[in-house]
């Protein structure tokens, strides 16, 4: 379980986040809502101390992380970030080989278990056959999943996901979420999604975050949470709200 | 595609190894043997023994030295920044280490171990602040970091100027030819003290280097992934500034080796760094090697400075790195 406790943070002394409490029960899919600047990757960052907090404290399986080492932490909690870019030759294997940093040795070869791992990480995310492709000669959508596969194949048991559906079309998107549910679902593990689209944190999340300015605006079940004042509230456009007829989840309909 | 964990992975290690150690021994051959005077190795009189024993073997030996230790530094300090045209000689960090074996030659005179000290101090130094003045809230990208680069290059050109103007004519002109990266004052002493500081700094890479392989691709990345970020820089930048700083107090400022090498090593061995720092310290002193003959034979008896082959050589493929960037 991942708790964090009245947590303020920020960047040069200016805080971007404040009096964010909220815990993340393992098996769990928690989705972090909110307008652009609201605090959400600050969020994120928190949540495996690539950031430390002003005040408060991150918990993880009751311990906080500022008492575990970085490759501690990375055993445990794996981000996919927003895409990113390198000028160097970097293949798909070795990118997602990279992720199994810690594990083993810092400074010799990746054992054949690295490697089955990151194997596995491929498939998954429908890779195979794209290992000796070059990073920077991927689309959008395929570097995405690499970054899905490179977080797998750490093995983690938490999984930290800036919106992580945003280069990628529907049937991926699909895919995304059924990898992210299975490995929450299936191992007892959990996973703090951003994401900008109302309706699969609706049929996806167990709990949704909304963060206002910096502030938790509502914290609880997608059906407690999603609700035409409080969506209005935080995005500042009306919005249609029904069931999806196959699954009875929420289904918001912006009005234009 | 070979795994870099696999067996054969291992193998391919082992084989470009091999083929890069054949290469630096045959490189040395052929250095120990060209010159003014042509040497055959296996049949020598007293005067070309003392030829060999004195003057080319120290020249050869100090200029592999050389080589591995500035195309480690640019393996290194590219991975680092993440950016492919960061270069020692580009970065201001040659005119650092040069600046600092200068001010060691203006107040401590004849005491030769002052110079790699102070040129490691000034190699620390310039590292320091190009790095500070790229770094932006935004990030760095390519253009701040060489122009940041140039700056403190132009900055330190402009201080070693003013000192050489003190100098006397003959010193000057001595001066500034090692400045351009001269072999010719080669010593064992210079050898070993930079054979040290090369394998010292190489294998402190070495140990960065399945680090170097994330924070290739991002900062943030590496932290994400298990990287103790702060550590890993502080190690790379001072392996990178003991490198260039021995490097330059022995043979003045080489430029373009750190580009060059660790370029060409991607193109046949990937990016891979457990693979670029190795192979970048055995190639690199082969071609010091090789680009020294060249300058010492080229126009013989008279010689031409290392550093003038390896620019006409670098500056090309830099302009193609910087377009295809």
């Amino acid at each position: 379980m991942l708790e964090v406790e009245g947590i303020k943070a920020g960047y040069g002394g200016r805080a971007v986040l404040d009096g964010i409490s909220f815990s993340v029960q393992d098996g769990s899919i928690t989705a972090v809502l909110g307008a652009n600047g609201a605090g959400k990757t600050t969020l994120i960052r928190l949540l495996n101390r690539s950031l430390d907090p002003f005040e408060g404290d991150v918990v993880l399986e009751g311990r906080p992380l500022a008492d575990l080492s970085r490759r501690q932490i990375a055993r445990s909690v794996a981000v996919v970030a927003q895409e990113n870019e390198t000028n160097f030759p970097v293949s798909v294997l070795e990118f997602v080989l990279a992720g199994r940093f810690a594990h083993g040795s810092a400074f010799g070869w990746e054992s054949e278990r690295d490697i089955a791992a990151a194997e596995t990480a491929m498939e998954l995310c429908e890779l195979e056959g794209m290992g000796h492709r070059l990073m920077n000669e991927l689309s959008g959508g395929e570097r995405q999943r690499v970054l899905l596969a490179r977080a797998l194949a750490t093995e983690a048991g938490t999984l930290l996901l800036d919106e992580p559906t945003a280069n990628l079309d529907l049937s991926h998107q699909a895919m995304m979420f059924r990898l992210v549910r299975e490995r929450t679902k299936g191992c007892g593990g959990s996973a703090v999604v951003i994401t900008h689209d109302l309706n699969l944190a609706s049929e996806f999340a167990d709990q949704i975050l909304l963060l206002k300015e910096g502030k938790i605006a509502a914290c609880g079940s997608p059906e407690e949470v999603l609700t035409a004042d409080l969506i209005a509230d935080l995005f500042e456009v009306e919005v249609l709200l029904d069931r999806n007829p196959r699954t009875g989840n929420v289904r918001i309909t912006t009005l234009f | 595609m070979t795994k870099p964990g696999s067996s054969a992975g291992k193998r391919k290690a082992l084989r470009y190894g091999a083929g890069f150690a054949v290469l630096l021994a045959a490189s040395l051959f052929v250095g120990a043997s060209l010159g003014a005077e042509r040497l055959s190795i296996f049949s020598l009189s007293d005067t070309e023994s003392a030829i060999l024993f004195g003057i080319r073997f120290p020249r050869v030996l100090l200029g592999a030295c050389v080589g591995a230790s500035l195309a480690v530094a640019g393996a290194g300090l590219q991975a680092l920044l993440r950016n492919p045209l960061a270069e020692p000689y580009l970065l201001g960090v040659s005119n650092g280490a040069a600046l600092g074996t200068m001010l060691a030659i203006i107040l401590f005179g004849s005491f030769e171990f002052a110079r790699p000290v102070l040129a490691f101090g000034g190699a620390a130094l310039a590292t320091f602040a190009v790095y500070q003045i790229a770094r932006s809230k935004a990030g760095m990208n390519a253009e701040r970091l060489i122009l940041s680069g140039v700056i403190i290059t132009t900055l330190l050109s402009s201080v070693i100027i003013l000192l050489t103007s003190l100098l006397d004519a003959t010193r000057l002109r001595s001066f500034t030819f090692w400045l351009l990266g001269d072999l010719s004052q080669a010593t064992m002493t210079g050898f070993w003290v930079c054979f040290a500081a090369a394998v010292a700094g190489t294998l402190i890479l070495s140990t960065q280097a399945k680090a170097l392989n994330l924070m290739m691709v991002g900062e943030r990345d590496a932290l994400d992934f298990g990287v103790e970020v702060g550590r890993t820089r502080l190690a790379v930048f001072a392996a990178s500034a003991g490198l260039v700083g021995v490097a330059v107090s022995a043979s003045g400022s080489v430029g373009f080796v750190g580009l060059i090498v660790p370029h060409l090593i991607r193109l046949f061995a990937g990016s891979d760094n457990r693979f670029v720092i190795p192979f970048s310290a055995l190639f690199g002193a082969s071609f010091v090697v090789l680009a020294d003959t060249f300058a010492r034979t080229l126009i013989a008896p008279r010689e031409l400075p290392v550093g003038a082959i390896t620019a006409l050589i670098g500056c090309p493929l830099f302009i193609w790195l910087l377009r295809k960037n």
